[in-house]
């Protein structure tokens, strides 16, 4: 079924192999596509692929699939699940007109949610592609997303942090260090989640416990997570470890999955061992996933396809087992795969649009390694236009500084900046613990008490006087 | 931590209703992540924040600054002198087939294989009886750590050597620009030997600018992947010891040889911990 695509420009004739190729020539320029060797020849082509891609047919997504259906079961899924009746509204449009309605009026927040089941991962790419930044920050704005555990995320002016404590040693005061300060800024309320820096059970069940008692001595309306492989989650459960949500690692094709050692199968199983500990109270969704463009190319299995389309693959495995949380890790990968600020910034706002057009609570990790050609000011950037596009959730770690992974996110701090800037609060029952903690006096416009919260005031007499060096 | 006394100033001479410190910074006893910043508003005070800038701007340096091979291959030469365990072959300067930094940081492959000019050079010190191990210094993503810490670090492994049952034979040292763990595989097969050693400066962090990785791979060769190859990570004054590094080092480079291979079949026992025994260990914060 597949055909070639072809564009005549005065007396150039631009060809394009098939829509795989189509769709990676019309990607904004970032380094992985050229790394791939499936980048655009030049800045024409590019502009011209967006040109013939706008003129393609939804329903052509449907029936010229990127990753072959009898090897992929990515595809499998994306195929057949997609909802007919859903897709009904939009179906008859190009990719073009897609764009077009999308920003319209007449895609409201509740035509977007009608029409989601409809929308597949690739349709969703396909028309980021041709999309401004402005233009993925307005549609994004208007999905609606909503998950809960033990409190709400993604409801309208709200911005939610996940508390990542992280240790070079797992630590365990180390870890309640950065606990302590993340809750006292008003951190956590989408979770408190540990990348463990020794990945096996025992260790997993360990700091399961920390948290879990920290919650529970607190009285503290969140969830915590574990961010070890999901096999050891499975495990961890079967021994009675207090498993709040169960993480991992995702990818959009099949052999991605499985070079992370996983497959659908597995996902699903955790879930059910997940949901059957019944540990959620507002709500029961149990999965965290993370993803980030580059890994199936990283894993050398993105079968020629361009990085941000594999990424939003990602999005229909996610979607699969109704997360609480899923977030785009999008500078951690390094500058072979996004480059800069700028790439980084792109790839943050197409991630964040695609996953919430396709009904997932997406928060983002807005992040950069040292060797990118990328800083603060960049992130401050990128923090601000995703706040404004109405994101479920970002990272928050003391001074932005992850000693354990080696890399920047945003800090408690930047949180709070961005929930001022744009008058955005935290998940409604987290915020009425701030206040009930006396954390903040006015926890819906950001203001931290000037006093010492009494219950961590009693906590932190109780340690030896140390020396004072601030 | 910056010491200048403009900022120390800067800092006193605040009103305290303006900055507020955070009292449980004291807690940094327990860890080196920036907690208790205080704040201005909600945003991080001044002095913290230039104190960040400092070791972003620390962290980059590592990155983009170039090494300065010539001065390595010298104190390499000095140190052969010294031991002679060490190859007395003057150290090889090589390249990647990365041309530059900035092609470097993009092109991961090209900065895996070393480039003709450098397999060539390669040819003449081939082995006829292998040699025990080749030991390749890449320059990765930290100069600055392979300018702190990689000859000491060596020098450290040969008196190790020189103390163990075991006799070595080791292949002229050799330096690579530009260079990624797996560009060892090239060495290593051109030389003949029977496993490299690659230290490279790993990608920096900001408290760690300086952090210096150890790859052990056995029977090296283009096209191996990672999973053939055993790390030690972290080497650097304030982090893994140079001699606990080595020891490591030749530890592996012991078991490799007695099962002719290395990578995930090698089991790590030398720093083995049993975690389960700190399951009972609490925190000062469940303490109320």
């Amino acid at each position: 079924m597949t055909q070639t695509y072809r564009y005549q420009l005065g007396t150039k004739t631009y060809q394009f192999a098939d829509l795989a190729d189509l769709m990676a020539k019309a990607t904004p320029a970032r380094s992985g596509d050229r790394l791939a060797g499936v980048i655009a020849d030049s800045a024409e082509q590019r502009a011209v692929a967006q040109l013939l891609l706008s003129e393609v047919s939804l329903k052509t997504f449907l029936n010229e699939v990127l990753v072959p259906y009898e090897e992929d079961e990515v595809t499998r899924l994306i195929i057949d699940e997609h909802d007919v009746n859903a897709f009904e509204p939009i179906s008859h449009m190009t990719v073009g007109d897609f764009r077009n309605w999308l920003l319209s009026d007449k895609a409201s927040s509740e035509m977007l949610s009608q029409v989601r089941a409809g929308v597949t991962p690739e349709m969703a790419a396909a028309v980021s592609k041709i999309m401004r930044n402005q233009d993925l920050i307005l549609v994004a704005q208007k999905c609606r997303v909503v998950s809960a555990f033990r409190n709400t995320i993604g409801l309208p002016k709200r911005l939610s942090t996940r508390l990542q404590p992280n240790h070079p040693t797992d630590d365990v005061n180390g870890i309640a260090a950065s606990i302590l300060d993340g809750l006292l800024y008003g951190s956590g309320d989408a979770v408190i989640g540990i990348n463990p820096a020794t990945d096996n059970v025992a260790q997993a069940t360990r700091l399961m416990q920390l948290m879990d008692e920290v919650i529970s001595l607190y009285e503290i309306p969140t969830q915590s997570c574990v961010l070890t492989h999901v096999t050891n989650t499975i495990e961890c459960i079967e021994n009675g470890a207090p498993v709040d949500l169960v993480f991992q690692s995702i990818g959009g094709t099949e052999k991605t999955n499985s070079s992370f050692g996983f497959d659908l199968a597995t996902l699903a199983e955790a879930q059910q061992a997940a949901l059957s500990l019944n540990r959620g109270t507002v709500g029961q969704n149990v999965m965290y996933f993370e993803t980030g463009q580059g890994s199936a190319l990283s894993a050398n299995a993105h079968h020629g396809l361009d990085q941000q389309t594999c990424e939003a693959r990602a999005y229909a495995v996610a979607r699969k087992f109704n997360p609480l949380l899923v977030n785009t890790v999008v500078g951690f990968i390094g500058p072979e795969y996004l480059f800069d600020g700028k790439e980084i910034t792109r790839a943050g706002l197409e991630d964040h649009f695609c996953a919430k057009l396709l009904g997932l609570p997406m928060g983002c990790d807005v992040c950069y390694t040292n060797h990118a050609e990328a800083d603060q000011n960049d992130m401050d950037n990128l923090l601000t236009l995703l706040a404004t596009a109405g994101c479920s959730f970002v990272m928050g770690i003391p001074g932005s500084d992850d000693i354990m992974l080696n890399y920047q996110t945003t800090s408690f701090h930047d949180a709070l900046y961005a929930r001022r800037v744009l008058g955005l609060g935290a998940a409604p029952e987290f915020e009425q613990w701030l206040e009930k903690m006396q954390i903040m006096t006015d926890a819906s416009h950001a203001k931290l008490s000037n006093q010492l919260p009494p219950a961590f005031a009693g906590t932190l007499r109780g340690l030896a006087t140390g020396t004072h060096d601030g | 931590m910056v010491k200048d006394d403009r900022l120390t100033h800067l800092r006193k001479k605040t009103d305290e209703a303006i900055v507020t410190d955070n009292p449980w910074r004291r807690l940094r006893e327990f860890t080196a992540a920036r907690i208790g910043l205080g704040r201005a508003g909600v945003s991080t005070p001044t002095r913290e924040s230039l104190e960040f800038q400092l070791a972003h701007a620390q962290a980059r340096d590592a990155v983009h600054t170039e090494l300065d091979f010539a001065g390595l291959q010298h104190d390499l030469i000095a140190l052969a002198e010294k031991y002679p365990t060490l190859n007395s072959e003057k150290p090889l300067m090589l390249h990647s087939q990365a041309t530059d930094r900035m092609t470097y940081l993009q092109r991961p492959d090209w900065g895996r294989q070393l480039d003709e000019t450098s397999l060539a050079a390669l040819e003449p010190h081939k082995a006829i009886e292998p040699y025990d191990l080749a030991i390749v210094i890449a320059d990765g993503l930290s100069a600055t750590a392979i300018k702190e810490n990689a000859v000491v670090f060596i020098e450290t492994l040969v008196q190790a050597m020189q103390g163990s049952e075991h006799s070595y034979s080791l292949a002229p040292i050799v330096l690579v620009e530009q260079g990624r763990v797996a560009v060892g595989d090239d060495v290593c097969e051109a030389l003949n030997a029977k496993a490299v050693l690659v230290l490279i400066g790993e990608r920096p962090g900001l408290s760690s600018p300086d952090s210096l990785g150890l790859y052990l791979t056995w029977a090296a060769k283009r096209g191996l992947t990672d999973d053939k190859r055993n790390c030690i990570s972290n080497v650097r004054k304030a982090g893994l010891s140079y001699f606990a590094a080595s020891q490591k080092s030749l530890y592996l480079l012991t078991e490799a040889r007695r099962l002719q291979c290395s990578g995930v079949a090698i089991k790590d026992r030398s720093t083995d911990k049993i975690i389960d025994s700190n399951a009972v260990q609490t925190s000062f914060l469940l303490d109320k």
